[in-house]
């Protein structure tokens, strides 16, 4: 136990110190991972073997991002990319494969040897590139897209590859393994398709995929909104683990990528209410995951190898990225990706991936490469990773401010999301709100933690999810970073005066709006730094006021502007007795001096409005007067 | 003996966002040195008009302008709703009421009909400048110098006769010289309009 506190906290120690560091070198999060793999491992020796252990285990992240990745895409957007999977995607991977192939081939290696080279080096990173896009906010960029098709193709790829690979185990290995040596994968593996004849494996494939879709649309709902009910948060947290486990382990059985099964089950959910909340549960789990991925291939770089083989692991990890840049920068080019987006296509994809690890060491399992080559070309995947990084920069630095300029103004591929309203509590306040902007053709994104509440808005047609909105990751998937305003409208007031502060602190671009229950919360809100408050009974109120008024006899338009002066003089005096209230300390309350302030002011609005109409120095607030009775003679 | 004057342009469109020549002039009007441009639908959503906040404008300018789309052969109702609050008995006229003295008043209008039919013969049987008449005399009570309106005609056809780009560039020869004090005394107190007049007032400044 003691061991895995130390090896826990000497990971966790390389991350807090080297990300930080490298986001504010302007480096990116995914280089200060690899960084601390680096320091932590082959630099000074802290951590060893568990690494390979570690990075099946982290490779874990990469599901659960697909999963994110799934629930941003509704299934509509999902069919309109068919296209670019499977050409861009396809050619891409068959290109890269057959080129590389053939190199290993010119190279001196045997045929067999050469075309799994070509097949796992046409993959690409995943997580690297796709963990990069969201920090820098790529994701929506055409390039960004056509990137995300291709790695979805590669993972869909990946299927059929792993079957392809015994295929091309070579006899000399084979024999000299024994039959002892089986790889250790292969033990392990629990599968609901082995010894099955092939149409019977395939209708079982083909049954969890319908049976895991149909489950998807029908019983994630009521099984949600059950564990929502009891509104334990951790219990969701565990629910939304357990979907994605589930799916996980349900693809593995029958031979499928569980990468793949958790991206549909997350497009079948992009509908769901419970969208934001799950992904604010899962992406903290993903994002710890990621990373630690990330670490176990920096510490897993093996710096006998790369230095007695130096030359060839450079040479060969630069060959590699240049010759699939020049392939992926021809695809862009025949699929009509334009200036900068061709780039950020080329550049991201050049890497080899984590799929390249996994299918390096399945390949050393089923005799198809030997230990030494295996161990070589996986230092040339772990350094055309850590190269990623750097041609990622060299996008942002130099390539898209040069197309920045030509374009001249914002980068119209972009603006295809307008920065919404996310409106927070959807009681019998914030529908109204919400059903105003809606008519106006205004996006909003609607928030409310009961779930019933939003079961009942959905049936109306109104586009809300579940979730606490206090929760600063929901308020994250909700859109916060990219929103206009955010209009806070929920009962709990203490936890209304928090989320002000945090918005206004983590996200001063947001205007924040919120409903204060009375005078006090009022003062609180304003002091937590809110853009604009209302008291929310304080209008209804004005206006019963004012229909009492009319029916004691009083004008309806006189009775209006009593109204209006009414509030004019309220508002004069709200500072001054904000300040009061502000001043008696942290207590809270309204104390002796508040009151008497408050009494005074009652005073002066009853003076205000009783003043005679004649009276033009009558202070601020005042309407159409006449003149004098006899103005006109000194006119005349 | 020119000197700067403070230029402050009331606007008042009810709804800006159809609007094809004010708009425009609205737009030419902004961020200019010694113009104030106050748009008073926007700024009194409610009509809630803040007279004591109206008064000081006023003394704080030398050249009052309304710029405005004529309706019913007077202004959209904000702008009577400010005259009917702001031009205070005391402040405006009567008693001590000298706040406006020596100001200069300009309306800057575009109107639907055609020039000619502005005309005692046209079916609006009378000019533009007999129209504003109230304004004139507003202007006359409370001891300001009245300017002949700078107008537009025609104004819902302007744009697709390309006419809107000369009349903003125009203005803006206006707003130079209303700014720059240099109303030539030579200008005819009767003219009809001020249109005319404009292109001659520049050339005495080159």
């Amino acid at each position: 136990m003691t061991a895995i506190f130390i090896q826990a906290f000497i990971y966790l120690c390389a991350a807090v110190v080297m990300v930080p560091l490298a986001k504010r070198l302007g480096l990116g999060s995914v280089l200060g991972y690899l960084i601390a793999g680096v320091i932590i491992g082959p630099l000074t020796g802290l951590v060893g073997q568990e690494t390979t252990t570690i990075q099946h285990f982290a490779e874990f992240g990469v599901v659960m991002m697909l999963f994110l990745v799934g629930l941003e895409l509704q299934p509509a957007t999902l069919w309109e990319m068919r296209n670019r999977l499977f050409g861009l995607g396809g050619l891409q991977v068959l290109l890269t494969a057959l080129v590389i192939s053939a190199i290993a081939l010119a190279l001196g290696q045997q045929w067999r040897t050469a075309v799994a080279i070509g097949l796992m080096f046409s993959l690409s990173s995943t997580a690297i590139v796709l963990q990069t896009f969201n920090e820098k906010g790529l994701s929506k960029t055409e390039g960004g897209r056509s990137a995300f098709s291709v790695l979805l193709f590669q993972d869909i790829a990946v299927i059929p590859m792993l079957a392809l690979l015994p295929l091309l185990a070579l006899p000399a290995l084979q024999a000299g393994a024994g039959d002892a040596a089986h790889g250790p994968d292969h033990q392990q593996t629990i599968s609901l398709v082995a010894g099955l004849p092939n149409w019977a494996a395939a209708l079982v494939v083909l049954l969890s995929i319908t049976g895991l879709v149909i489950a998807g649309h029908f019983l994630s709902r009521p099984l949600f909104r059950y564990v929502a009910e009891s509104g334990l948060r951790e219990a969701f947290t565990a629910a939304a683990l357990m979907l994605v486990i589930g799916i996980a382990a349900l693809m593995s059985l029958v031979g499928l990528s569980p990468a793949l099964g958790t991206f549909l089950a997350g497009v079948v959910l992009a509908n769901s209410e419970f969208r934001h909340e799950l992904e604010a549960d899962i992406e903290p789990f993903k994002g710890l995951l990621l990373g630690l991925f990330f670490i176990t291939v920096g510490a897993g770089i093996n710096f006998d190898i790369l230095s007695a083989n130096l030359t060839t692991v450079v040479g060969l990890a630069v060959g590699l990225m240049i010759l699939k840049a020049l392939l992926l920068f021809g695809l862009a080019i025949l699929f009509g990706v334009h200036a900068s987006d061709r780039w950020l296509f080329t550049l991201s994809l050049a890497q080899a991936g984590e799929f390249g690890f996994v299918l390096l060491t399945y390949a050393v399992g089923q005799h198809v490469l030997d230990n030494a080559l295996a161990q070589l070309l996986s230092m040339v995947v772990a350094l055309s990773m850590f190269l990623t990084p750097a041609l990622f920069i060299l996008f942002e630095k130099i390539i898209q401010p040069r197309y920045r300029q030509q374009e001249s103004g914002p980068q119209t591929s972009t603006v295809d999301e307008l920065g919404p309203v996310i409106i927070a509590g959807i009681g019998r306040f914030g529908q109204v709100v919400n059903r105003l902007l809606i008519a106006n053709q205004i996006p909003t994104v609607v928030l409310d933690y009961k779930a019933s509440q939003v079961d009942t808005l959905r049936k109306i047609n109104i586009k809300s999810y579940y979730g606490d909105a206090g929760r600063s990751e929901l308020l994250h998937t909700a859109g916060i970073d990219d929103a206009r305003l955010l209009v806070i409208a929920i009962d709990d007031r203490t936890r209304a005066v928090e989320m002000v502060k945090h918005v206004k602190h983590a996200h001063p671009h947001v205007e924040v709006l919120v409903r204060a229950y009375d005078r006090g919360h009022h003062y609180e809100l304003n002091d937590a730094g809110a853009d604009y408050v209302i008291s929310e009974v304080y209008n209804s109120a004005l206006q019963m006021g004012g229909e009492v008024l009319q029916r004691l006899g009083i004008h309806p338009f006189q009775a209006e502007q009593l109204k209006q002066h009414f509030t004019r003089a309220e508002h004069s005096f709200f500072e001054e007795l904000f300040h009061s209230w502000r001043n008696e300390g942290e207590n809270v309350g309204f104390d002796h001096q508040y009151r008497q302030l408050f009494i005074k002011f009652q005073e002066q609005l009853t003076a205000m409005m009783q003043q005679s109409p004649d009276d033009r120095h009558s202070g601020a607030e005042r309407g159409w007067t006449p003149p004098p009775k006899d103005y006109t003679k000194e006119i005349g | 003996m020119p000197t700067q004057q403070r230029v402050l342009i009331l606007f008042a469109h009810p709804s800006l966002h159809r609007s094809e020549v004010n708009r425009q002039l609205l737009e030419a009007s902004r961020h200019r040195d010694n113009v104030t441009l106050v748009d008073l639908y926007r700024e009194y959503p409610t009509y809630l008009i803040d007279i004591e906040r109206e008064q000081q404008r006023l003394r704080d300018h030398d050249v009052i302008v309304f710029m405005f789309p004529l309706y019913w052969y007077s202004t959209p109702s904000i702008l009577k709703e400010w005259q009917d609050l702001v031009l205070e008995y005391g402040f405006a006229y009567g008693q001590d009421g000298t706040a406006l003295h020596g100001k200069a008043f300009l309306c800057v209008l575009s109107a639907g009909g055609a020039e000619k039919a502005y005309h005692a013969d046209g079916y609006n049987h009378f000019t533009i400048r007999e129209l504003l008449q109230p304004l004139e005399q507003t202007a006359s009570l409370t001891g300001m110098r009245y300017l002949p309106p700078f107008a537009l005609f025609g104004a819902r056809t302007a744009a697709e006769e390309g006419r809107v780009g000369d009349h903003v560039a125009r203005w803006r020869r206006l707003l130079d010289a209303l700014t720059e004090g240099n109303l030539a005394a030579d200008l005819p107190d009767d003219a009809l309009t001020i249109n005319p007049y404009v292109d001659s007032l520049l050339e005495k400044r080159a």
